[in-house]
């Protein structure tokens, strides 16, 4: 076998050379990874189902599959989807107890197009249940653990993914970003995540949760991997009546082309108050690095309506949230409580069982913004915000190619600190919201340690401009190999 | 902006949402907080700005109105809580 690093470390553009020169197989693959699993997850606990059986016979067809010469570079690699990815005859949780034997009957879009790509699918990443949170201490079931240090968060809600892929449980991970449960675990974790342009990828069976601000998208160990799952699963789909019209290029082909001349803004409404100082030193090394690659930086940027993002977003998104989640009636599937007297006692004791604080918290906030008497105050007030949140973003691209920022404004941070005040946790996306208010796409990429936890760094980009976004960070990327690091486990 | 009991009480029924006592004083008192937080857009002027519901371009979207296979009676039915003879089973709905 020709690789100096255990199969479980490889990148999907690695392990795709090694299957494609048959110089490993996939069942030896997946094999590895699912011992991996084995071995760590109960450290870990990225997890909600492992489906090991499933993946070994999926293996077995990936393996014909390019025996016979018919296979894509997805074909034969071992992979995990964030819980609230409908999977057809596997369970789909979405962390809660509300669907904690919920079996869907289809396959999301996505589901549906890496199983058509070969791909084999390990199991299901816990979350914040109902992906409402950013450490993954809202699973009901359990919390997961960062791999860097297994006694704080891996971020969230897409924290099974960020930590499965960072401690190669998984080769590469699909997630969901709705503030950025995408890009915040990635950075907490040390692993790319990209939150794709609003309407690229279908949300056609991802479970609702803010349909304005939803997108899905891959968390990999390096740049390449991401543009490599983004083809897969990018494109319009019919069955989403909110996905764009847009074909989608190669995105792989943007990778290597440099970024001499590119013109970089820096948004300076990010790097203000409550900012964790070694994040700022790692963005300024990062800026310099990106200076030195022929990029023009400009750290005097102003995006003015930034500090009323975190205000907008909890209002759209509970208040979309309340009318996603009126469905968990305890009548067509889910949790259902029966020690009722009628319908309503049992609607009501349903959802007092089958959903979690902070899952109640989102759905009160987001019926009392929308009921009479409050619509106009506060839903219709935040939507007239986020369009003057949209127009600084439309204006700055008019003069800069991307724009650069932290992820996250600290590092991730000790299991149970943050769990009492929802208001301090509601603070961890303070960097991440503004990009799913905007529908614009945004990679977190590596950026630098502070005593051992990574600190991620984010590039935006126009809507439908990942190809800047991913020429950007694979420029970054191979000029500092942070993405090379492991996770010390 | 401070709730009153009643207030969050009169949220729980609209949401449906079975409460103690003590989720009811919890959520007033975190609900509370988190409407304060709100206040920061009082102070925007908004007078000529139309408000935004999704980023992308498109008004209705309309497909061809033509008849395809759906999902199966048993799939439909496979999660239901209570299920007979074909039906979806509630808890009476008049006393």
């Amino acid at each position: 076998m020709a690789t100096s690093r255990p199969l479980h470390e490889l990148t999907l553009h690695d392990a795709r050379d090694l299957l494609q020169t048959r110089q490993i197989s996939s069942v030896e693959l997946t094999r590895a990874v699912l011992e991996r699993v084995d071995a760590v997850d109960e450290r870990v606990k990225a997890y909600v189902t492992v489906s090991g059986e499933a993946a070994l016979k999926q293996a077995g067809d990936a393996d014909r599959a390019i025996g016979a010469g018919a296979s894509g570079p997805l074909t034969g690699v071992p992979m995990m989807l964030k819980d609230n990815m409908c999977t057809r005859g596997l369970r789909t949780t979405c962390s809660s107890r509300m669907l904690e034997q919920f079996v869907p009957p289809y396959d999301a879009h996505v589901t549906e197009r890496l199983r058509s790509a070969g791909a084999v699918l390990l199991g299901k990443g816990n979350m914040d249940e109902f992906a409402m949170g950013s450490s993954t201490e809202n699973s009901a079931f359990f919390p997961t653990h960062n791999p860097w240090d297994l006694e704080r968060v891996p971020g969230g809600s897409s924290g099974g993914p960020g930590a499965a892929v960072a401690a190669g449980e998984a080769v590469y991970a699909l997630g969901s970003d709705t503030g950025g449960s995408i890009r915040q675990p990635a950075s907490l974790c040390g692993v790319v995540g990209l939150k794709p342009t609003y309407g690229l990828v279908s949300r056609y069976g991802l479970v609702a949760f803010g349909s304005s601000l939803d997108q899905i998208g891959p968390l990999t160990k390096d740049v390449t991997d991401s543009a490599l799952v983004l083809n897969a699963i990018a494109g319009h789909d019919p069955k989403d009546s909110t996905s764009a019209r847009y074909a989608p290029p190669d995105y792989t082909k943007a990778l290597a082309s440099g970024i001499k001349g590119l013109r970089i803004g820096v948004p300076k409404e990010y790097l203000v108050e409550g900012i964790q100082e070694e994040v700022v030193e790692v963005m300024e090394r990062a800026l310099s690095k990106l200076e030195e690659l022929g990029a023009q930086v400009d750290r005097e940027v102003s995006l003015p309506h930034t500090r009323y993002a975190l205000a907008v977003y909890y209002i759209i998104a509970p208040s979309e949230a309340s009318a996603n989640l009126a469905r968990y009636d305890g009548v067509k599937y889910g949790y259902s409580a029966q020690d009722a007297d009628d319908m309503w006692d049992a609607m009501e004791k349903t959802r007092q069982y089958g959903f979690g604080p902070e899952v109640k918290r989102r759905i009160m906030l987001g019926t009392y913004a929308l009921s009479a008497g409050y619509y106009d105050a506060y839903y219709l007030k935040a939507q007239k915000v986020r369009t003057l949140i949209r127009r600084d973003f439309e204006k700055a691209f008019e003069k800069y190619d991307v724009l650069v920022a932290p992820t996250s404004p600290t590092v991730p941070f000790k299991l149970g600190d943050k769990m009492s005040d929802p208001v301090q946790m509601y603070l961890s996306d303070i960097c991440t919201i503004p990009v799913n208010i905007a529908g614009i796409p945004s990679i977190s990429v590596p950026a630098g340690f502070s005593f051992g936890l990574p600190i991620g760094m984010q590039i935006m980009g126009r809507p439908f401009g990942e190809e800047a976004i991913f020429r950007t960070a694979y420029a970054y990327e191979q000029a500092t190999g942070w993405h090379n690091l492991r996770a010390p486990l | 902006m401070a709730l009153s009991k009643e207030e969050v009480q009169h949220i729980a029924l609209l949401a449906r949402v079975g409460m103690t006592e003590d989720d009811l004083e919890l959520f007033r008192e975190q609900l509370s907080n988190i409407l304060e937080q709100f206040q920061v857009l009082d102070g925007v002027d908004t007078s000529d700005v139309p408000p935004t519901s999704h980023t992308v371009d498109l008004t209705s979207v309309f497909r061809e109105d033509k008849a395809a296979p759906s999902l199966s009676k048993e799939d439909v039915l496979a999660n239901a809580p209570r299920e007979d003879e074909g039906f979806f089973r509630v808890k009476p709905v008049l006393g």
